[in-house]
């Protein structure tokens, strides 16, 4: 795609997202809708490593996390206005994920040796976020209710959502801008060959490293919002697994490796989990734990064997393959 | 400083304790060494099998001891089915599908465990349980020492396998060289599954053996997994006598670092010689330099 075709399809979904609240004011779905933006961050910035990059992070909750905890810890132990502390926060979980691709790409890590490691370092965060009483130990950190600005707190609950749209929008425009960078290109190219592309003269360790950075403060952004969401933490929530597979599955249901893909892969995602536990829990009159989780695995199998290019690369097959017949003159 | 006599005991359980962790790696480092692929679904297996020692016990009254045996035979067949039928075929061969499909396959079981058995930790109630044994100035776990000479014979017994049987030695031939095994009339994707029931075979034996003193609940296997795959890490990727020591120097770590740093920071010291090993010597300690 050349010229600004790949930012119109931004531009008309964001528009499409940002009306739906003006009509539907269902607080149920308002409170699906931010969330799936939340996780689409953290998808997006995991996208950008392993869709691009080829590099498969299990512990994106690494970055996730410290970006949830600085949020938090800055307004309340530090009286930070959330404005202010929301970029610090950002910055420290691209620093944490420079760290941490500094000391795994310097190794030479890669495949499942990269996965492995940065699942240990999510889970040595988990841990020490889990006994420090600095970040509230095991009971965790609550952001006081602010109904301000200032605070990052709105009395409509569709300001959160709207600003969440909005960063998703700019990451989205920001993917797109990688994809067609000089940047981008190197990295595609060190995930389809990476000797090859350190052949041609590519630093690969200088593109992993930035490509990491990035990822790690767009999926840090994710933990700020989710903080301001939910207004409150602890280590689970934080640097729970829970989150390095939501970011890890979203793009891998939608498109790996594309600029919708993790959104896509969220909604679709978040969408089959709820219904799943509303189907569920109508047919056996009480909620299942863990039911949802069961579909997400099953799904990833399936989507693994069956559709390698996610929702979009299905839609892509589905969509072509129908005009072909008729400008053929099949019948 | 502590008392020299709970220094001891601590040593002793960690050696005891890390016995079973070498046993949960065994099967790691033989798939490992074989398909050259991380199995994510580990954890989530060993625990699968925690259960089933559970409800083998708790609904037909069976010893531990006495279901290890139909349970090591299922584990293999549903290991071999899982990896014929499911991780083969889903993942075409390609090493980050597999480690995806066996991710994918980790949270689908862990989770439909956590709606077959809900998330309360259940325990098994044998009357040995509590039973001691006096070594020296050391009172030892009766149940613990059992599971520490057992994984040495269970060890012992895959040794032999690898070393001197058909099967054994078609799984090494598959795993130096895929291809010239394949011509030389070996069925690769039946050798992979064998690998693969193996590796399951020992999860139920593990099972078996840690029920009687552990607690099992849906996310147990998570506690496992990392720890195994340090262990594998640190003994060498595809080694049996390196996952054996790799396991005993483990929870040893883990025992004496627990008693000295607390419960909670005790499982730290395992993941920060996990990224410490991986970081400086990816091949481990026992391992070729690769």
């Amino acid at each position: 795609m050349k010229g600004a075709t790949p930012y119109l399809p931004i531009l008309v979904a964001v528009a499409a997202l940002a009306v739906l609240p003006v009509s539907a004011t269902s607080n149920t779905l308002l409170n699906f809708l931010t969330f799936a933006l939340i996780v689409t961050l953290a998808a997006q910035g995991w996208n950008l490593l392993a869709g691009y990059g080829g590099q498969f992070s299990f512990g994106h909750a690494a970055f996730f996390g410290t970006g949830a905890y600085a949020m938090a810890l800055l307004q309340v132990r530090f009286g930070v206005n959330a404005w202010a502390a929301l970029p610090v926060a950002v910055l420290l979980g691209a620093a944490v994920g420079f760290a941490i691709g500094f000391l795994a790409f310097r190794a030479r890590l890669r495949g499942a040796y990269f996965a492995l490691v940065t699942l240990a370092f999510a889970e040595v965060f988990r841990i020490l976020a889990n006994a420090w009483a600095f970040t509230g130990g095991a009971a965790g950190v609550l952001v006081p209710l602010r109904l301000q600005v200032s605070a990052m707190q709105f009395e409509d609950k569709r300001a959160l959502y709207w600003l969440a749209l909005g960063f998703v929008a700019a990451v989205l425009v920001l993917t797109a801008a990688v994809a067609r960078s000089r940047f981008g290109a190197r990295l595609v190219a060190l995930r389809e060959n990476e000797d090859a592309a350190r052949a041609l003269g590519v630093d690969t360790l200088r593109v992993k490293l930035g490509a990491i950075t990035l990822s790690a403060g767009i999926t840090a952004l994710a933990g700020c919002l989710y903080t301001q969401k939910f207004l409150y933490l602890d280590a689970g929530l934080a640097y729970g697994t829970w989150i390095s597979v939501e970011a890890l599955l979203a793009p891998i249901v939608g498109g790996l490796g594309t600029v919708f893909g993790p959104l896509i892969g969220a909604l679709v995602l978040l969408g089959l989990g709820e219904t799943t536990k509303i189907a569920i829990g109508h047919v056996l009159s009480g909620s299942l734990p863990g039911i949802d989780l069961v579909v997400f695995g099953a799904l990833l199998v399936l989507v693994v064997a069956y559709a390698p290019n996610g929702v979009i690369g299905l839609a892509d097959r589905l969509l072509r393959r129908r005009p072909r017949p008729a400008g053929e003159g099949a019948p | 400083m502590l008392p020299i006599d709970i220094f001891l005991s601590a040593l002793a359980n960690g050696l005891m304790t890390g016995a079973v962790y070498a046993l949960v790696a065994l099967g790691l480092t033989l798939v490992y060494g074989v398909l050259h692929i991380i199995n994510f679904a580990h954890g989530a297996t060993l625990t699968a099998a925690m259960y089933a020692v559970w409800v083998a016990h708790d609904r037909f009254g069976l010893d531990p001891y006495v279901a290890v045996f139909p349970l090591t035979v299922l584990f293999f067949a549903l290991g071999y089915a899982l990896q014929r039928y499911v991780i083969g075929p889903a993942s075409h061969g390609s090493d980050s599908n597999i480690l995806l499909v066996t991710l994918g396959l980790s949270i689908l079981i862990e989770n439909a465990l956590l709606a077959g058995f809900r998330s309360d930790t259940r325990s098994i109630d044998v009357p040995y349980g509590f039973s001691v044994v006096e070594i020296g100035a050391l009172f030892l776990s009766l149940p613990k020492v059992i599971a520490f000479a057992a994984s040495f014979v269970v060890a012992g017994l895959l040794w032999l396998l690898m070393a001197h049987t058909d099967i054994g030695k078609a799984i090494r031939a598959v795993s130096r060289e895929k291809t010239g095994a394949a011509l030389s009339g070996i069925h690769v994707e039946h050798v992979y599954a064998v690998t693969f029931g193996l590796g399951a075979a020992c999860l139920a034996i593990a099972a078996a053996l840690l029920m009687p003193t552990f607690l099992v609940n849906p996310r147990v296997g998570n506690a496992f997994v990392l720890v195994a795959f340090t262990i594998v890490v640190l003994g060498g990727m595809g080694s049996v006598a390196g996952a054996l020591l790799g396991g005993l120097i483990i929870g040893v770590v883990e025992s004496l670092s627990g008693l000295y740093f607390g419960e909670s920071l005790g499982q730290i010291g395992i993941f920060l010689i996990f990224i410490l090993v991986l970081l400086v010597r990816p091949s481990g300690l026992f391992g070729a330099r690769a």
